[in-house]
């Protein structure tokens, strides 16, 4: 064999082996103790290092919750089947999770809806907008429609519609909050999946102003305050912008028919909750 | 090794002047507008507090709002008449400000306590400071600093130099100038107020030399009055006004990033602040007037003119003979570091060097591409920052990483945007760290 070849061979696969020995040697020496439910854990995780259990990513969350410190139905993307495999992990009885949230949209005023004050050519940031003038929009509460909540979303589940509008796509939302941090205007909020119906109008301003420069916002004609209509009352009035006190109590169909503005976003199922308040309703309006 | 100083600062662009329009063009008073609507707040510092009710009757130069601290200014009002409501208008630099709205009388009555007071001379430093503070002055070349504030520096830091800002490095803007060249006396008397109270040793003007006329009359008068007051003829380059820029331009000193002038022994101010605070000692006069350029290609006349604060764009411009051709774009200020505006309600407020009208090709704004890392803003970055960095950390809102390159820094001067040939909002997204940068450190804190 030509001794060239020999002599490398020899070189490098002597200094492979003294690395090796080294690094094998280190690895003994200075290995850190992983708790192996750790990893266990993190499988299980969605992974989105989203941030709603309140640690700062998925893996913080797995260290805090082997060690103890936090409860396994901390989750919120995971949502119960998550925090039952995660007691498995750990060898506890399951704890049933927080009832699963999505975020929605509190404005209906978008491009069509809205007036703008002025053209705004910056950059396509909700927070950079806020910066001139206090954004384009007239309307001093409602949406920027510039989609940083949507560039926010860990779950691709915020997508701006051609109104300007953000929508929530429910079934990929996993209630994380995320964009709720993110909306400078306050404009996104988690609700219970369960809930039938939410408002969707943030503005304090008054009726007038609001008829101004907005189709789609409350005006405070509180109509749905009015107990002729609603007689226990299950909305009161905040300021200019009423506030669903009970939103699952069958007397909201009546506010969700009755306001002018359709303030009152349905989402889910309301049928059962319609048919039980139609006599009452037809009746009311006879009354009327 | 002083000689070998050139008169200028690192950086710096060259937009085109746009002066000519207005530069010749000698002070006009506008007429007394129907209704001011005067913000309590035209200064930085806290709001003033309001002293009147709906239906009080004021005189011009009445105390309508008592200031609301030690770094915050009164406000008076600016015509004679009845204040017809105290409530939240919307303001000039965006939001919504407490604000006294007045309707006129048209007889233009002034307080009787204003006029001229022989014995100003006589005044002790801290009662001069008063009288300053007391008529609201604020910082005139647009950042409405109060003034007093500026003039009462700590004891550890002594003031040897007194610089008077009247550069004017923006383009369109010319009120500066045609200050320089009306009222000379007006302006040196302000002057030597000023240099008593700092007790500076020496007194620098800086002048930019497309101003030579201007340059002329103040090196004639100052020979003249044989004050000890030196003129300084500045090349011509954007920001040269800025404060940190005309002091490394003028006495070849450079103020420390995060720190004020006086840590340097300097004190800026500018012309027409110093012509104010002659008013404000010598007349007891508050500000209630200021010298605004009208100007851009969308007015039928422009016009260096006298307008008292609180006036509507709208009342302006329909004075300036209305719009010529189309509306684009409204700007306070000069159109590199101004604000574009959201109405023509808007008020003049204290800060308010120019207004200007441009039409829809000036407004026009080029499609943003991608950053070929030319390095540009680099080059023309008076502070010595990098935008190109700032804006790409603050894109992918990595605020930290521009804290530590310094975005608070930046002083907003807008060579970077200028320059850029991908046109990038440089600007806007600094801006946006910044905001981000000083929200992340109060919450720090």
């Amino acid at each position: 064999m030509d001794p060239t070849l020999l002599s490398s061979i020899i070189a490098l696969g002597g200094l492979g082996l003294i690395f090796g020995v080294g690094l094998a040697y280190a690895a003994q020496k200075f290995a850190v103790k992983v708790d192996p439910k750790v990893e266990q854990i993190l499988q299980v995780l969605p992974g989105a290092n989203c941030g709603a259990c309140g640690q700062p990513g998925c893996s913080a969350f797995a260290e805090a919750v082997a060690a103890g410190r936090v409860p396994p139905n901390k989750c919120i993307p995971g949502g119960q089947d998550t925090a039952t495999k995660i007691a498995a992990i750990l060898g506890v009885t399951a704890v049933d999770s927080e009832e699963p949230k999505v975020a929605v949209v509190q404005c209906r005023g978008g491009k069509q809806e809205a007036k703008e004050r002025f053209i705004y050519q910056g950059i396509e940031d909700c927070h950079a907008a806020l910066l001139l003038a206090g954004g384009s929009k007239a309307c001093r509460y409602g949406c920027l429609g510039l989609g940083s909540c949507a560039k926010a979303c860990p779950f691709d589940a915020i997508h701006m519609n051609d109104n300007g509008l953000p929508v929530v796509d429910e079934d990929k939302c996993t209630g994380c909050g995320v964009c709720v941090l993110t909306c400078p205007r306050g404009i996104l909020a988690l609700v219970p999946k369960s809930q039938p119906v939410f408002l969707a109008c943030v503005s304090q301003d008054k009726g007038k102003e609001v008829k101004s420069i907005c189709s789609a916002g409350c005006f405070t004609c509180k109509i749905c305050v009015n107990p002729k209509f609603l007689p226990s009352e299950p909305i009161e009035m905040i300021g200019n912008l009423p506030k669903i006190k009970d939103p699952y109590h069958p007397e909201m169909a009546v506010a969700v028919s009755k306001c002018p503005s359709k303030c009152f976003v349905v989402r889910g199922k309301m049928e059962a909750v319609e048919s039980a308040v139609q006599p009452d309703e037809e009746q009311s309006q006879q009354e009327g | 090794m002083g000689f070998l100083h050139k008169k200028t600062f690192n950086g710096g662009v060259h937009p085109p002047e746009q002066k000519g329009a207005t530069a010749k063009k000698a002070i006009e008073t506008l007429p007394i507008p129907p209704e001011v609507v005067i913000p309590l707040q035209q200064h930085i510092g806290a709001p003033a507090k309001p002293l009147v009710e709906p239906g009080t009757a004021v005189q011009v130069g009445d105390l309508i709002a008592e200031a609301g601290g030690f770094v915050s200014l009164p406000v008076h009002a600016s015509i004679s008449g009845t204040v017809s409501a105290v409530e939240e208008r919307p303001h000039p630099l965006g939001g919504q400000v407490l604000s006294v709205v007045i309707q006129g009388d048209g007889q233009d009555q002034w307080n009787p306590s204003i006029g001229y007071d022989a014995n100003y001379l006589d005044l002790t430093v801290k009662e001069t400071v008063e009288r300053i503070q007391q008529a609201g002055v604020a910082g005139m070349g647009g950042a409405t600093f109060p003034t007093h504030v500026k003039l009462s520096p700590p004891a550890d830091k002594p003031i040897d130099t007194l610089i008077i800002n009247g550069a004017e490095c923006e383009p369109y803007l010319t009120s500066d100038h045609r200050l320089l060249l009306e009222e000379p006396q007006k302006i040196l008397l302000g002057i030597q107020i000023l240099a008593k109270v700092l007790s500076a040793k020496k007194v620098a003007i800086g002048i930019e030399d497309n101003k030579a006329d201007a340059i002329k009359v103040m090196r004639g008068l100052i020979s003249k009055l044989k004050l000890p007051f030196s003129v300084h003829a500045l090349p011509v380059k954007y920001p040269q006004g800025a404060e940190k820029q005309l002091i490394k331009a003028v006495v070849n000193r450079t103020v420390p990033a995060g720190s004020l002038p006086m840590t340097v022994g300097c004190v800026v101010q500018n012309v027409a602040t110093a012509a104010a605070i002659h008013d404000a000692v010598a007349f007891r006069r508050p500000v209630v007037q200021r010298v605004v350029t009208v100007s851009g290609n969308a007015v039928q006349t422009a016009k260096n003119c006298v307008v008292r604060l609180g006036t509507s764009y709208r009342f302006i411009l329909q004075e300036c003979g209305g719009v010529n051709g189309s509306l684009g774009k409204v700007i306070m200020g000069g159109p590199m570091m101004g604000f574009a505006q959201s109405s023509l309600d808007l008020p003049v407020i204290k800060g308010t060097s120019g207004l200007l009208f441009l039409d829809a090709r000036q407004a026009r704004r080029n499609q943003e591409t991608v950053c070929i890392s030319c390095a540009r803003c680099i080059d023309v970055c008076p502070m010595r920052l990098m935008p190109k960095m700032l804006g790409a950390w603050v894109r992918h809102k990595r605020i930290d990483e521009a804290i530590d390159y310094h975005i608070l820094d930046c002083m907003e001067c807008g060579s970077c945007a200028f320059v850029c040939p991908a046109h990038i909002d440089l600007l806007h997204l600094i801006r946006y760290g910044k905001s981000e940068a000083i929200k992340k450190r109060k919450k720090a804190s």
